[in-house]
């Protein structure tokens, strides 16, 4: 009995601090943005309770209702590219470290490297290499012979959004080919050999029995790449700044969310009702849409 | 046992972390003093303030002054955070106009009309960036003015054998020449949005009419749809091809070093940036000029703003002390002092230009129209400062026109700009 009562004093000793962390920074501010988003605001000090008026705004007035909508087509275009592109090939990269290609181990190893690296710092860097007269990607184009190729990158509406994601794929890439990858060795060898010995070719074998087997992997990359595409902040506060410049071609719901609630530099100022508003629908997108995914996906899942 | 030993050392170790920081304080405290807290966005001149300090401390013994400066991107989010926490400073350096509404009309500050009387000598243009447009009191002792200029690199004049033009036509030229002698005519460029606000700031006025279209739309007789407004907007259209090759990747920080590394002749910006040309580049000879007019003989306008202020806490303790050094800093000394040691404008009565590049900015603000999206339009959201840097963008790369830009200018104004609802 007493060493019963030690136990759970421990596991109240060691839950308690972290139990604390999330109360006091995530479950608390979360309410906290609800009530907000609920009041009008006089600058910086709630003022009178509005309902949803902070929600018809974003929705319905100019210009809230174009920026929040802008910033949602950049969200989706985020998770599009992301799941065709950057997980695509992750999943290829997985299957060739599964396949024990020549240097697979190098490779291994390269591929989740810049995983490790700060955003900030790969944004900052890459901000540098994609610098229109100094910056090495054009440098190389030029060297290449392919001067008309050089580009604005950051600066062009129509690439601003597409360099920024490229720059997110090369520092992620190795993340889903490491879930996949590992998806891939959980596979009973025994069922490869069988179906080889059924004489299955490489692409059947692939989509039919390897695919279907890591389906799990595939949910929790897909269920983070959402989330992820929904709270992209970083990488484009980091390259294209606050204002999701140009023209707003890079905002995305995080920046538009930071600049409402907290002001833009210098030349915003806070909206607090209206950002937290912004807020409460970030929340409400990742739970609905990652809980829909999980459920939907789960069912696809394959027992063996 | 042993286990007891180790929560007793990490107890001990975390109390001392909690103690200790009081321990230093009461080692710097003197309690005969009354102390005043100064914050400000200023890390860069912490050095500065703190000698000016010094000298107000050396007059006034009784009195202890204690200036902290935050980053300047975090200042007005820590600022608010401690003003409504009620641990806010007792003397508050303040952004301009809607910056010191932010704060003003929910009563954070105190009105220093009736308090410090020296602010009936300060200009008119001085005061509007501290009288709260809420209830027409002064909450702020400006301190220094800002001038939106076209820097040019006088070395590359001597060169090309060009003169400082005076008309619009005249500008282009120098700046085909340069092209022509493979120079970048303009080191500006579109990626900050907040850099067009500025081109707009020095090239707009002479076109749009300077001062009377700022009376007559913050009256509310026009609006940004205006034409003259409008028009002016088309100017910055000709200068595109004068601007480095992919201009619209070029940032406000590659704009600076494209002027110091003198690959551009010409930087068109604010009063803020000469310090860091010299510093940078001290052998290269730079000079400014306001910007050009339609044709020969016109008046010609420079834009110019409050930089910001000085107010004090409404729920201050030591409001008599907070008074006394309010006054000192509205002091031609005080004035004197920190426009010869931060080599900016002051805006403070009687204070002489020794700096000639501060003289030469007095002679161009003889002329003077203010900035007119910072000054009559970031008073609430989505202020004009916001809408015009996207919008410019947007124009600058052809994705709209200039109605548009005046159009969505106009559109998010009038949602809360009283004049327009009239």
């Amino acid at each position: 009995m007493k060493k019963n009562l030690n136990q759970n004093l421990w596991i109240a000793f060691f839950t308690i601090p972290g139990l604390l962390i999330v109360i006091s920074f995530i479950v608390i501010p979360l309410f906290m943005s609800m009530f907000n988003s609920m009041y009008s605001w006089e600058s910086i000090n709630r003022d009178q309770w509005i309902g949803f008026g902070n929600f018809i705004k974003i929705f319905t007035q100019y210009p809230y209702k174009d920026r929040f909508f802008n910033a949602i087509g950049n969200n989706v275009e985020w998770f599009v590219t992301t799941m065709l592109v950057q997980n695509l090939i992750g999943l290829l990269f997985g299957y060739l470290l599964y396949k024990r290609i020549h240097g697979f181990e190098i490779f291994q190893r390269i591929f989740f490297i810049p995983v490790l690296f700060s955003i900030v710092a790969v944004g900052f860097l890459w901000s540098l290499y994609l610098n229109p007269n100094m910056g090495i990607v054009n440098k190389l184009l030029t060297d290449m012979g392919l001067e008309n190729l050089t580009k604005a990158w950051l600066g062009d509406e129509a690439l601003a959004t597409p360099s920024i994601i490229a720059v997110n794929m090369w520092r992620w890439i190795g993340f889903p080919t490491l879930v996949f990858y590992a998806g891939f060795n959980a596979v009973p060898e025994k069922v490869v050999e069988a179906a080889y010995l059924d004489g299955v070719g490489e692409w059947k074998l692939f989509w039919k029995v390897m695919f279907p087997l890591i389906i799990p992997s595939v949910t929790i990359i897909t269920v983070l790449t959402l989330i992820g595409s929904l709270n992209v902040f970083e990488q484009v506060y980091t390259m294209a700044g606050l204002e999701g410049g140009p023209f707003y071609s890079t905002d995305t719901l995080g920046t538009l969310f930071y600049r409402t609630a907290f002001g833009g530099v210098d030349s915003g100022l806070p909206e607090i009702g209206i950002g937290s508003a912004i807020s409460v629908v970030i929340y409400l997108l990742t739970f609905g849409i990652s809980a829909v995914s999980i459920i939907g996906l789960g069912k696809k899942e394959v027992a063996l | 046992m042993k286990r007891k030993i180790a929560i007793y050392f990490f107890s001990v170790i975390c109390l001392s972390m909690a103690f200790s920081n009081g321990q230093n304080e009461t080692v710097k405290n003197d309690d005969s003093k009354v102390k005043l807290n100064f914050w400000s966005w200023r890390t860069e001149d912490v050095r500065v303030y703190d000698s000016l300090i010094d000298i107000y401390e050396s007059k006034n013994p009784g009195v202890e002054v204690t200036f902290t400066a935050y980053k300047n991107t975090e200042y007005n989010t820590i600022l608010s955070a401690a003003l409504k926490g009620g641990t806010g400073p007792d003397i508050i350096q303040l952004k301009p106009y809607g910056g010191l509404e932010t704060f003003a009309k929910p009563g954070y500050l105190m009105p220093l009309d009736d308090k410090v009387p020296e602010l009936s000598n300060f200009t008119e243009t001085a005061l509007g960036g501290v009288v709260s447009i809420n209830d027409g009191k002064t909450y702020g002792i400006p301190y220094a003015s800002q001038t939106l200029v076209i820097y040019y690199n006088k070395g590359m004049y001597k060169e090309l054998g060009l003169e400082v033009p005076e008309t619009w036509e005249e500008f282009k030229a120098n700046l085909k020449t340069m092209k022509d002698a493979g120079y970048n005519g303009l080191a500006n460029g579109g990626k900050d949005g907040w850099t067009l606000e500025v081109l707009q700031g020095v090239i707009g006025p002479n076109f749009y009419g300077a001062n009377d279209y700022f009376s007559d739309i913050t009256s509310g007789k026009t609006d940004f749809n205006d034409p003259r407004y409008q028009e002016s907007f088309d100017k910055l259209l000709e200068l595109r091809e004068f601007m480095p090759k992919n201009f619209m990747g070029i940032g406000y920080t590659d704009m600076q070093m494209l002027f110091i590394n003198e690959m551009a002749g010409h930087f068109i910006g604010g009063a803020w940036e000469a310090a860091y040309f010299a510093k940078e580049n001290p052998v290269m000879e730079v000079g400014v000029f306001a910007g050009p007019v339609a044709k020969k003989g016109d008046t010609r306008y420079v834009s110019s703003f409050v930089d910001g202020s000085f107010g004090m806490s409404a729920t201050t303790e030591h409001s008599k002390e907070a008074t006394s050094f309010l006054r000192f800093m509205a002091s031609t000394e005080a004035g004197q002092f920190l426009s010869d040691n931060l080599k900016m404008k002051s805006d403070v009565p009687g204070v002489a230009f020794t700096d000639p590049f501060l003289e030469e900015l007095g002679t161009l603000n003889k002329n003077s129209t203010p900035y007119l999206t910072l000054v009559g339009f970031r008073y609430e959201q989505p202020t004009g400062s916001s809408l015009l840097q996207s919008a410019l963008q947007g124009m600058m790369a052809d994705s709209i026109d200039s109605k548009e830009v005046a159009n969505q200018v106009q559109k998010g104004v009038e949602t809360w700009y009283a004049p327009f609802k009239k």
